[in-house]
């Protein structure tokens, strides 16, 4: 008797595991991104985007309810690796997106993946995760870190430019956009320099480039140092001499309202802006602006284009994303109004898309916002994906 | 290097020196005469910014957002001193940098919470947006030069107002030694609180004229406030003169380290040049303390 309860009760077990992917069952999703420091405007950016794509799927992934799990990074790497710990192992979740920093993401997504988690991410592009360590369970909605660097050389090329001084912070991420840089652009670096990370004065750094001379200056300065340079260099008066140029991540709204007029007439290659010409981008940014009185950067249209996609994989085998095989094939192949426009994953999982110029102006409010103008690439892949040999399951 | 690019690159580290120096000599006063370790005093600095810009979206006036910065940042400043800092005043030094510690955490939170993640905007008034050459083709950014008359202005009246006023005597005995000045008549405890008044009213100027040329966000003082300590332990603690020529050297070193060194030793200029000197001046340059 005592052995047929027992057996009963693992059964009874089996049974509650086997439905584990019944409709009303939520899929929980971990949100782990940086919400506090000097990035976290940038967490909350991709989460309000986020959280709007969720409503335009009415709340729900693939017909299932959400359980949104949020933690702070704080932008380290040993912070974010037990925060995702800890949502893999006690909050059990299907999916982890959110991160913003390359760092943070290489910590985290190889102990999720190992548990099968699937990482989906909606900023953070290592290039190790699009090259040799590509993963069938690992996605990029959002870019390659070093794909708008190249856009930007190509555009300078089409353009007949052949002096440029570069600058980045001198960190991982600062040099992988330099380096994208310089993979495309074939006139000459006049100078190439890469400062402390955090600094806050650049007029030794700006009083060079004006010795240097050149036709433009590339630069990657993200959040606050960004701030610093583009108001310093307006101030010094080389803007007209020489433009400044780079990734969107240097110009984008979520340092444009600090940086106002300053930024005008600066010019980034970006995947997406404010001003795309789309439908679907008109009314994002429309609700976005009623919703939280700001207008979106492209890492707000990442978080929503991340929600869009999970949604549309997830929906199209029915909400059953506890089959790993058939969810990876569904976002692999997955079918959504991106408001890209022209958006498909490579075969390395990391975006096919086109690149813009686009030119920092003022709006009819008064406000600085990037104007797109013409188009510098289409079907841009990274430079990464001959080396990934994506592992059939 | 020619020599207009080496002139020019001197007045940059002069100017940086200038803005350091009215970061430092607030905290030099505050540490060196009430030997009292004031990390907050990056949240003063935080604080003036803030109201600046407040101040100035909501007049659009420039000299209106001075006056609230300095205002502001002078009052948070007494409050503090008030509610928590003065009962620190007796205790040991790790005491102080862990509360003014926690002040600066509960501070940028606080901040957050109100004006939320991303940096704010603070605009030069036209006339001061441009740029005017000091050499044959090397124009140089208005308002840089203003921020450097402006720092030499304050240094030369904090001089005047220490060396030559009867508080600026209470101010220096309480430097040299705090229990014989307190039995010579002089009082303390309001010497002490008018002292970090002031002391977070020079943090918050230094945070407006910082405001536009920085970005004006969450957590904008603590890297000034590093190089504030650098500047207050060289120059010798609570020497406001030690500071000010502390202030120039640590600009003009870090910006030629900047210039004509890689990254990494470039950034270590500074601090290479701290060691160096403290090997041979332990007190500072200037040590007040016997």
């Amino acid at each position: 008797m005592m052995r047929f309860r027992t057996a009963f009760a693992a059964a009874l077990l089996c049974g509650t595991f086997s439905v584990a992917a019944r409709a009303e069952d939520p899929v929980k999703i971990g949100f782990l991104s940086t919400f506090s420091g000097p990035g976290a405007a940038l967490g909350q950016e991709v989460l309000d985007g986020f959280k709007l794509g969720l409503e335009a799927s009415g709340g729900k992934i693939g017909g299932r309810p959400v359980e949104l799990f949020q933690a702070d990074d704080q932008a380290k790497p040993d912070v974010g690796r037990q925060q995702a710990d800890k949502m893999v192992e006690r909050d059990k979740i299907n999916v982890l997106t959110g991160v913003i920093f390359s760092n943070v993401m290489l910590a985290v997504a190889k102990p999720a993946l190992d548990a099968g988690v699937f990482v989906v991410s909606a900023n953070a592009g290592p290039s190790q995760y699009a090259g040799a360590q590509c993963n069938p369970h690992y996605f990029a909605v959002s870019f390659q870190n070093d794909s708008g660097a190249e856009a930007m050389g190509t555009y300078l090329n089409a353009k007949g430019v052949k002096k440029i001084y570069a600058l980045a912070p001198n960190y991982p991420a600062g040099k992988d956009f330099i380096a994208g840089f310089k993979r495309t652009f074939k006139g000459e670096l006049v100078g190439e320099k890469y400062t402390t990370f955090g600094q806050l004065d650049y007029a030794a750094e700006i009083a060079e480039i004006r010795a240097a001379n050149p036709q433009g200056v590339f630069f990657f300065y993200p959040g606050g140092m960004g701030v610093n340079f583009v108001k310093q260099y307006d101030q010094a008066g080389l803007k007209k001499t020489a433009p400044l140029y780079g990734p969107s991540f240097s110009v984008d709204q979520t340092v444009l309202p600090a940086m106002g007029d300053a930024a005008l007439g600066a010019y980034s290659a970006a995947f997406w802006a404010e001003t795309w010409d789309n439908p679907q981008s008109k009314k994002f940014v429309a609700d976005f602006e009623a919703k939280y009185h700001r207008i979106p950067s492209s890492y707000a249209s990442d978080g929503y284009d991340t929600a869009l996609v999970l949604d549309a994989a997830a929906k199209a085998i029915g909400g059953k994303i506890e089959d790993k095989k058939a969810f990876r094939k569904a976002l692999e192949t997955a079918k959504f109004t991106s408001l890209r426009g022209n958006f498909k994953f490579d075969t390395n999982h990391y975006p096919i898309q086109d690149y813009y110029l686009t030119e920092i102006v003022k709006d009819p409010k008064g406000r600085p916002i990037m104007q797109v103008r013409e188009k510098i690439d289409s079907d841009h892949r990274d430079a990464y994906v001959s080396q990934c040999k994506m592992a059939a399951e | 290097m020619t020599l207009s690019l080496f002139l020019e690159q001197l007045l940059n580290g002069v100017q940086l020196g200038v803005m350091l120096f009215l970061m430092a000599s607030g905290l030099t006063l505050v540490f060196g005469i009430m030997n009292f370790i004031n990390l907050a005093h990056g949240s003063l600095y935080m604080a003036g910014a803030f109201a600046a810009a407040v101040a100035q979206q909501a007049t659009g006036s420039f000299v209106l957002a001075i006056v609230a910065g300095v205002v502001a940042a002078a009052l948070l400043g007494i409050v503090l001193e008030r509610a928590i800092l003065q009962r620190f005043y007796t205790r040991s030094h790790l005491d102080q940098v862990l509360a003014t510690f926690a002040i600066i955490l509960i501070l940028n939170e606080t901040t957050r919470m109100i004006f939320g993640p991303s940096p704010l905007r603070m605009s030069l008034p036209h006339a001061l947006s441009g740029s005017v050459p000091i050499l044959p083709g090397v124009p140089y950014p208005t308002y840089r030069l203003v921020v450097l008359l402006a720092g030499l202005v304050v240094a030369g009246l904090l001089y005047l107002v220490i060396m030559r006023t009867r508080m600026g005597m209470w101010v220096r005995a309480g430097a040299s030694d705090r229990t014989t000045a307190s039995s010579m008549g002089v009082n303390v405890p309001v010497v002490f609180s008018g002292l970090f008044g002031m002391g977070a009213a020079l943090a918050g100027l230094a945070g407006i004229l910082a405001a536009p040329i920085l970005s004006v966000q969450v957590g904008m003082g603590e890297p000034v406030l590093i190089l504030a300590l650098v500047v207050t332990v060289l120059g010798g603690v609570g020497s406001i003169r030690g500071a000010f020529f502390a202030a120039l050297l640590v600009g003009v070193v870090d910006t030629f380290g900047r210039v004509l060194l890689t990254p990494a030793l470039g950034s270590m200029a500074i601090f290479v040049t701290m060691a160096i000197i403290l090997a041979f001046r332990p007190r500072g340059m200037f040590a007040t303390h016997g």
